[in-house]
């Protein structure tokens, strides 16, 4: 049964895809919550000069040792961008924009000069090729499977662990670093440490997605998340669903339309956020839509509640309590006029009589509250 | 000296030298507003964003034709500025999360459309990946009149609004107070950066358009304080870092231009943050070094004061191993110093004492000083 499933090429590029998307997720949640998204972006670039780097040295392409050397460099290019912003010549956005270009151009050079046969040409660097990774197995025991599966596999373990043993300590470093530091926790140096992990993850996917479409698995489920729950366990539940739902629509879209699979999925990410982003139940566009039009409604109600109480049993009561009037004194068209009152009669805050608007004992008390603040209901008149 | 002028005459590498050249000059000018207004990352997901734009232009226009290419590229590029806006102003994202999901989703999208472009077998497609990597020695003569038509169009717009853009970068606010639609003149500030993108999608290709926005101008600001005087110079650093590039990429066969031209641009940031009078990193260790020479001038010439007070003999003779226990060594240098400048005498000891046979003592001119500095600090602590 195993075997039938390292035997089936959907099952592992779905798999891969979503292993990629939880091993992003994992790591990009603390990126997004402490707005250095940007900094995987310049990571997953760099990267590509490690590669090149470590291939030079050790003319291998995979294995532990690669992924840590050519993480190395991802953590350089943090190191190099905080050195550029410590000379407070350069600000942060600006000094990561200046450091992985130079980092992304030596390594295409290098590639130029030295490499120009290895399978890290400057296509996959990019783009990366995830319908391939079931061609590239190794034995293990009696199953064939996919390097990727593995490598991917090992990387999400390691960034499960690592988020698992730290989570109390990466929650108070994200949310409160001063405290964090006040405790004796190094946030500085877990941070670090969830940015080799984070270059780890980007060597690890690299031939599966390329370092663009690492970018989007790292950035794009977490915000996701964040738009949906105010819980830290929760975003990572959210992130990780997000990742699988998209990796596996991703490639059957792909497979539909035949265009590339690891490009589908990162587009299935951003439809995720699209519809969390418009739909969210509380932070949604909808969503709010609702809450301020239901605020907007409220405050007519109150409105008109005011303006009756203030002019009643006044010697202008006939003129100014009736809807006409509304016009005038509110600036109310009819049609909203007539709306307000409608509301405000269904929820019994005024009762009509002719033309004349008269308030309810419900209403009465709704105006007094709004007029005089602070003062009990039960207080009554004295 | 004869190899470089006939390559000066090569008709491609006049090509692609105009071509750097224009794109080190728009980008050097956009980029000034750009890194001032804190979007430097900005350029980096436009130029992302511009992928799926130029397959729709291909795809639409049924070809390679520059044209269209470049207008979907400018139109995905605004549309993806559009979408950070969208995300930072209705959602609870940050600048950097919306930033990293435009760029990523948006260049999904853009893979997505190059592999449907890639299965429409269409003979003329060759040459579409040049736009991610840049392949600068594709460039025709008609594509440097295109750029230099945009850069024209971009240069009169910063030169017709100059004012404008000047107050909006620097204080949006004052400028709504003036009555200047900010708004819009943000927007096209923004609109003008894919602009620049699109001149150099085809020179130095997505992935190190970032860099080319930002680099002349971190570069150039290092240089001056007026933002005349950084325009200028970041043009110029713009340009030359280029054409420098270009020459570079055609007197070594093979290696990439792109690369090229960002490491040459780079260099000339790192050489500003470093040297850049009054600016520079260098002028600043200067600056520190003298402080605190003059520093421990001024601290051997109290303690000579104080000892000879204490001794209640205003030429107290003082030996070098006195002073040098107070100060702990190396006080040999800034007593020289001072008595270059008639502060102290190296004189004989009063016959009979035991000890060395030369002391330092205050000259009238040291005991002035010395009262000078004393009276500073104590009117400090006051």
């Amino acid at each position: 049964m195993l075997a039938a499933l390292f035997d089936n090429p959907a099952a592992m590029i779905m798999l891969v895809g979503a292993l990629v998307g939880i091993a992003s997720t994992l790591v990009g949640t603390f990126l997004v919550l402490r707005g250095n998204s940007m900094l995987s972006d310049a990571i997953g670039h760099a990267i590509v000069f490690g590669i090149v780097i470590v291939w030079l040295v050790t003319h291998q392409q995979s294995g532990p040792l690669q992924i840590l050397g050519a993480a190395l460099t991802g953590l350089l290019t943090v190191v190099l961008t905080e050195l550029l912003v410590s000379t407070r010549r350069v600000k942060q956005d600006a000094a990561i924009g200046l450091v992985f270009p130079v980092l992304f151009s030596i390594g295409v050079l290098l590639l130029n000069l030295y490499a120009r046969d290895v399978h890290i040409d400057t296509h996959t660097v990019l783009l990366g090729e995830i319908g391939f990774v079931w061609l590239d197995t190794v034995t293990l025991g009696e199953y064939r499977v996919p390097q990727a599966l593995l490598s991917m596999g090992a990387m999400t373990l390691l960034n499960a662990a690592f988020v698992g043993c730290f989570f109390k300590e990466l929650k108070l470093a994200t949310f409160d670093e001063g405290l964090a530091r006040a405790l004796g926790l190094a946030p500085g140096l877990l941070f670090h440490g969830l940015l080799l992990l984070t270059s780890g993850t980007a060597v690890a996917a690299f031939d599966a997605v390329g370092a663009v479409l690492f970018v989007a698995f790292v950035i794009v489920p977490p915000a996701t998340a964040y738009l949906l729950t105010d819980r830290l366990w929760l975003m990572f539940v959210y992130g990780i669903l997000v990742s699988i739902l998209s990796s596996i629509s991703g490639y059957v879209l792909a497979v539909a339309w035949d265009v590339s699979i690891g490009g589908m999925m990162a587009v299935m990410t951003g439809a995720f956020l699209l519809v969390a982003f418009l739909a969210g139940p509380r932070y949604g566009v909808v969503a709010q839509w609702f809450r301020r039009r239901g605020q907007r409604r409220l405050n007519e109600i109150r409105t008109l509640a005011v303006h009756l109480y203030n002019h009643e049993g006044s010697p202008e009561q006939h003129e100014e309590n009736v809807t006409r009037a509304l016009r005038e004194h509110l600036l109310w068209d009819d049609a909203k006029a007539r709306r307000v009152v409608a509301r405000s009669r269904e929820q019994a805050l005024i009762e009509r009589n002719g033309e004349a608007l008269h308030l309810t004992p419900g209403g009465r008390e709704l105006a007094r509250e709004i007029l005089e603040p602070g003062r009990r209901a039960t207080d009554g008149q004295g | 000296m004869a190899s470089l002028l006939s390559l000066l005459n090569d008709y491609t590498l006049q090509n692609v030298m105009a071509g750097a050249a224009l794109l080190g000059l728009i980008s050097g000018v956009l980029g000034c507003f750009a890194v001032l207004r804190r979007q430097s990352l900005l350029g980096d997901t436009m130029s992302h964003a511009a992928l799926p734009g130029v397959c729709l232009g291909f795809i639409i226009a049924g070809g390679r034709h520059m044209g269209s290419i470049l207008t979907g590229a400018l139109v995905t590029g605004a549309l993806a500025a559009l979408t950070m806006l969208l995300l930072t102003r209705l959602s609870r994202l940050k600048t950097d999360a919306a930033l990293g999901i435009a760029l990523s989703v948006f260049f999904a999208l853009g893979v997505v459309l190059l592999t449907h472009i890639q299965g429409m077998n269409n003979a003329s497609q060759g040459g579409l990946d040049a736009f991610l990597f840049g392949q600068a020695a594709a460039t025709l003569r008609a594509d440097v009149w295109i750029m230099a038509g945009i850069t024209a169009i971009a240069l009169a717009l910063v030169a017709v609004l100059w004012k404008e853009f000047k107050l909006v970068t620097f204080d949006a606010e004052f400028a709504a107070s003036l009555g200047l639609p900010v708004v819009w003149l943000e927007a096209l500030l923004t609109m003008m950066v894919a602009l620049a993108v699109v001149v150099g999608l085809q020179m130095v290709g997505v992935v190190l358009m970032a860099a080319m926005i930002i680099a002349p101008a971190v570069a150039a600001r290092q240089w001056s304080r007026r933002l005349e005087g950084m325009v200028t110079l970041a043009a110029l650093i713009g340009m030359a870092g280029g054409v420098l590039g270009a020459l570079l990429s055609a007197l070594s066969r093979g290696l990439a231009t792109g690369p090229l031209i960002i490491l040459s641009v780079s260099a000339v940031v790192l050489l500003s943050i470093a040297l850049a009078p009054g600016r520079g990193l260098a002028w600043e260790a200067l600056r520190l070094w003298r402080g605190r020479r003059r520093l421990r001038q001024q601290q051997v010439l109290t303690t000579l004061y104080g000892l000879a007070a204490r001794h209640e003999d205003p030429v107290f003779r003082s030996e070098q191993g006195l002073i040098d226990s107070y100060h702990g060594l190396r006080t040999r240098t800034a007593l020289r110093k001072l008595e270059r400048r008639g502060l102290v005498e190296w004189g004989e000891a009063p016959p009979g004492e035991p000890g060395p046979s030369r002391r330092w003592l205050l000259t009238p001119a040291g005991r002035a000083e010395a009262e000078r500095v004393l009276a500073s600090l104590y009117e400090e602590g006051a």
